[in-house]
């Protein structure tokens, strides 16, 4: 346990106060509910003193105090509330105005603007200035980022947000000093960065705007709902502001989700999928070989029809999604097992869970809750990220790394085939050949020889200095693994964060070594999609019923009693399985929810070249969708309520935010489908279903309070002692299933399969960025 | 395939004095502001290519540099005279009188801010404190100080430097 901090006693306007010595005045004064006022000052970055607001009177100092800058001393007399402090505000928001436009009626920052609020609490109204404002055009540097110079205050706010919090550095001050002070991107007139929106975010007044946002709407004319972002696997809060049923912009701007601060371009802007010419409005039925529009009963009818012709023949399968709502992927199980009495069910998997679980039981020491939460990571004292690239895959989780390693001198230890961004925070950094993972972790978990590796590392961060400078060198090591393991042995309360590329007998040697260090090893399994752990851990898999029971288990007789049915006992295909069966005309239905393997796997389903059947819901005509018999149009997460399980297992309540007519819930078609196919699924509110699911999926009797608050329930998944005995569990090496590199699906910042594809705004960046760098 | 950013541009003493001055330090960038003094020093000011170059030797992104070069006004973009004239108007200097000590220079000048004589012996730049408050107002010609300055005392200056200008030293 660390130290309880030691305490100051401190008078502030008269009333005594105790803080943790070394806290900063401001924070202590916002803590007491007594208000300082603030441009510069923002919590967790550099000081910066620059905007003046936060002076303040201090007993025996002879002129006013920056508060943002002062640390708290046993005795300090301070006041924050006398003739003198009010007119150091009032000075300097007129002198902060000196050359501010008086655009305010048409700027997007107008109703939610710090300045416009302070100006009118502190007065400033007129101006001793007599001289013109001196103007200058509006920049575009970017298509997300829009710079008009006269609004900006050097509050230095974003300058901070893309060095310190994003590791980008793509802003500094530059021009001339003084008057002629200017923020400036790091390309002279244009941006390179991760188009983040962190900076536009954080801007206190309307300088940096946002090219999807400016002059669309007011703040106070939209609906704003807490929603979680449908991208990666990460779960970020994004509040989506919603007029006429349109969503109009995403942020964060209660900072109340896992995520506080953070979003990335895909939370804050990929939403505009959802308005695109490409969804679909209305169900499909193909006739004399061509889709026709057709009503959703006569849809749901066909549909039905055929997948029920195809159970007498030679059987269905079904084909979940990775981006569905756990109510939904656990109604669709029920659908497979109970109404088409099948067990050829899969999805699209990455993190190999079953894998995991089973590796926890045989080799974990201590059966503790092994999971740690994606806020765990921004304390921890050590954490070692196995594969993958969380800067591109998982933005979230390497913001909370990089907060982690700059407030809390967080050692990270990677283990990685690539040369990943995150190297820049790394204590040790080994780069093995991407064939070396297994041999690295089995050497790293205490059999074999060593492999090969490179080992780097940078230096710790400095905290408390300033200012901190970009970009830590980072310094070759002489010796490879074995000095690794050596530093990493002296860790204790390790976090383990691992890619996909961690399957089978690397995931049992990770699981070993994560056994042999001291304290609490807990455990991040990183997997791709908004929903893919919420499908792993509903059952949507040929052998494994939720909860990862598998179908001989016990738990399989309860599940039939609480469902009313008896389950199909015989393990079923995978997904690969299924699509190659289906092409071979062995299986005579296919019914694919959320997916395209047409597009990725090349899996030919092409009517006329096959006997089957094939039903597809989604949201847009997907190559898979344009070749099936019956296609169903659903709303994307952002229109539709539930639950979503994220990449470490927080659970969160997703709120329908905007409105989109023609189609429906997956979750509707789902009960209407499976009540034409002769299985009542009950009622279809989410609330319901989850309350089942709360009962009786193993790890998810989590807090209602937690789960609406946006904090994220972190489930409680027990390891499965008796997975391993479904042999169909294994991962295998066909083309649906990932390829080793976990990136086979191009997930990074700017593309995430199907929905970033339909953004007009992530293509537009990426041939930005195409085009920058041909130059 | 094109040359990365280099420093060719430079002559080769100065480019072994750059290599010995950053075994100097213990943090790389600390040689940054030395060494763009030095480079603007041999090529009248700083050029898109040298300012690369530099952030490259020093493992710098470009814009690091040119935040610094933002800060000083002794670092400049652009070509300047013979004679870089920079006066002073900021707090100290213009409560002495430095608005009158501008106008002069303008009018003697015959330049605005940032323009420079059509023979290039002068240029002329309104700047933020020079540090030498004590004695405003003040000015700085290239690498010289002048300060409590009058009219007069700037005509004596500035003929003083017309008259070495001339001369070729």
């Amino acid at each position: 346990m660390p130290e309880p901090p030691q305490m100051v006693n401190l008078t502030i306007n008269g009333r005594p106060v105790q803080a943790p010595a070394g806290s900063l005045l401001i924070e202590v004064c916002r803590a007491n509910q007594i208000e300082v006022p603030s441009f510069c000052y923002y919590p967790n970055f550099s000081l910066q003193a620059a905007c003046r607001m936060c002076l303040v009177e201090i007993e025996k100092t002879p002129k006013p105090q920056t508060a943002c800058t002062v640390t708290v001393t046993e005795g300090m007399v301070v006041k924050t509330d006398t003739p003198v402090v009010h007119q150091a505000r009032k000075s300097s928001i007129e002198f902060i105005l000196t050359n501010h436009p008086l655009d305010c009626p048409v700027c997007d920052a107008g109703g939610q603007c710090e300045l416009q609020d302070m100006t009118f609490r502190y007065g400033a109204a007129e101006s001793r200035f007599e001289e013109p404002k001196a103007h200058r055009d509006e920049q575009q540097w970017s298509p997300v980022v829009y710079f008009d110079r006269p609004r900006c205050i050097l509050c230095y706010r974003c300058v901070r947000v893309c060095g310190e919090g994003m590791d980008v550095w793509a802003l500094a001050l530059g021009g001339q000093r003084g008057v002629g002070s200017s923020i400036i991107p790091n390309r002279q007139d244009h941006l390179e960065c991760e188009e983040c929106g962190m900076c536009i975010d954080i801007c206190p007044v309307g300088a940096l705007t946002s090219g999807p946002y400016r002059y669309k709407t007011r703040p106070w004319e939209m609906r704003h709902t807490g929603s979680i972002c449908t991208f990666c696997g990460d779960g970020c809060k994004t509040t989506l502001g919603v007029r006429n049923g349109q969503i109009m912009r995403g942020d964060n701007r209660d900072k109340s989700g896992i995520n506080g601060d953070f979003l990335c371009i895909k939370g804050r802007y990929g939403f505009d999928f959802t308005r695109g010419e490409a969804r679909l409005r209305q169900p499909l039925v193909r006739r004399q070989g061509e889709l026709r529009p057709a009503s959703w009963a006569m849809a749901l009818e066909a549909a039905a029809q055929g997948l029920l012709a195809a159970r007498q023949q030679q059987g269905v399968g079904v084909l979940g999604s990775t981006r569905l709502l756990n109510e939904e992927h656990y109604q669709l199980q029920k659908l497979a097992r109970l109404a088409l009495k099948t067990n050829h069910l899969d999805h699209s998997r990455s993190a190999d869970l079953p894998g995991f679980l089973a590796a926890l039981a045989r080799h974990a020491s201590s059966s503790a809750t092994p999971w740690a939460s994606s806020q765990d990571l921004k304390t921890a004292k050590a954490v070692l990220l196995v594969g993958g690239d969380p800067t591109q895959e998982h933005p979230l989780l390497a913001w909370n790394l990089r907060w982690a390693y700059r407030l809390h001198a967080s050692r990270l230890y990677i283990l990685n085939a690539g040369d990943i961004k995150l190297r820049r925070q790394a204590h040790r950094y080994a780069q093995v050949a991407a064939s070396g993972f297994d041999a690295a972790l089995a050497f790293l978990a205490g059999s074999g020889a060593a492999p090969a590796a490179q080992l780097t590392s940078v230096p710790p961060a400095a905290i408390n200095t300033w200012p901190i400078t970009p970009v830590s060198p980072i310094s070759q090591l002489p010796d490879g693994l074995p000095e690794f393991l050596a530093a990493l042995r002296q860790e204790s309360d390790v976090i383990i964060v691992f890619s996909p590329q961690v399957q089978a007998a690397a995931l049992a040697s990770l699981v070993q070594l994560g056994a042999s260090l001291p304290g609490q090893t807990r455990y991040i399994a990183l997997a791709h999609d908004a929903n893919s752990r919420g499908a792993s851990d509903m059952g949507l898999y040929p052998g494994l019923l939720p909860g990862y029971a598998p179908l001989s288990s016990p738990a399989a007789a309860q599940w039939e009693r609480l469902w009313g049915g008896p389950l199909p006992s015989e393990p079923g295909l995978d997904a690969a399985g299924m699509l190659d069966a289906f092409n071979r005309g062995d299986l005579d239905g296919l019914y694919i929810v959320g997916a395209n393997p047409l597009r990725r796997h090349g899996f030919d389903a092409a009517p006329g070249r096959r006997k089957g059947f094939l039903v597809v819901q989604d949201l847009f005509l997907t190559e898979t969708a344009a070749a099936a018999d019956v296609v169903l149009p659903a709303l994307c997460a952002y229109e539709k309520s539930g639950t979503l399980t994220n990449t470490c297992g927080e659970v969160q309540w997703q709120r329908r935010a905007a409105d989109f007519e023609g189609a429906k819930s997956d979750l509707e078609i789902i009960h209407e489908l499976s009540a034409l196919l002769g299985h009542d699924l009950g009622t279809s509110s989410p609330e319901r279903i989850f309350q089942e699911i709360r009962a009786h999926v193993p790890g998810y009797d989590v807090s209602w309070v937690q789960l609406h608050s946006g904090a994220g329930a972190l489930s409680h998944l027990p390891p499965q002692s008796s997975v391993d005995a479904s042999p169909l569990v294994r991962i295998s090496a066909t083309p649906w299933t990932r390829s080793a590199d976990g990136l086979a699906r191009g997930q990074t910042l700017f593309t995430d399969g199907e929905l970033a594809r339909r953004s007009v705004l992530l293509n537009s960046v990426m041939e930005r960025h195409e085009t920058n760098d041909a130059q | 395939m094109q040359p990365g950013p280099n420093l060719d541009m430079l002559s080769p003493a100065l480019r072994a004095r750059f290599d010995a001055m950053i075994a100097h330090y213990p943090v790389k960038r600390s040689a940054l502001v030395p060494m763009l003094l030095y480079a603007q020093d041999e090529l009248g000011h700083l050029t898109p290519e040298v300012i690369r170059g530099i952030a490259a030797r020093l493992e710098l992104d470009e814009l690091a540099v040119r935040e610094v070069i933002g800060y000083y006004s002794m670092l400049r973009l652009h070509p300047a005279g013979r004679y870089h004239v920079q006066v002073c108007t900021n707090i100290s200097c213009q409560l002495r009188g430095a608005d009158r000590i501008w106008d002069h220079c303008r009018a003697r000048l015959q330049l605005e801010n940032h323009q420079t004589t059509p023979d290039g012996v002068f240029s002329l730049e309104e700047v933020e404190c020079i540090g030498a408050c004590s004695w405003a107002p003040a000015m700085q010609v290239n690498y010289d100080f002048h300060q409590q300055l009058t009219p007069e005392k700037v005509d004596q200056i500035l003929d003083g430097y017309r008259r070495k200008g001339a001369s070729g030293d």
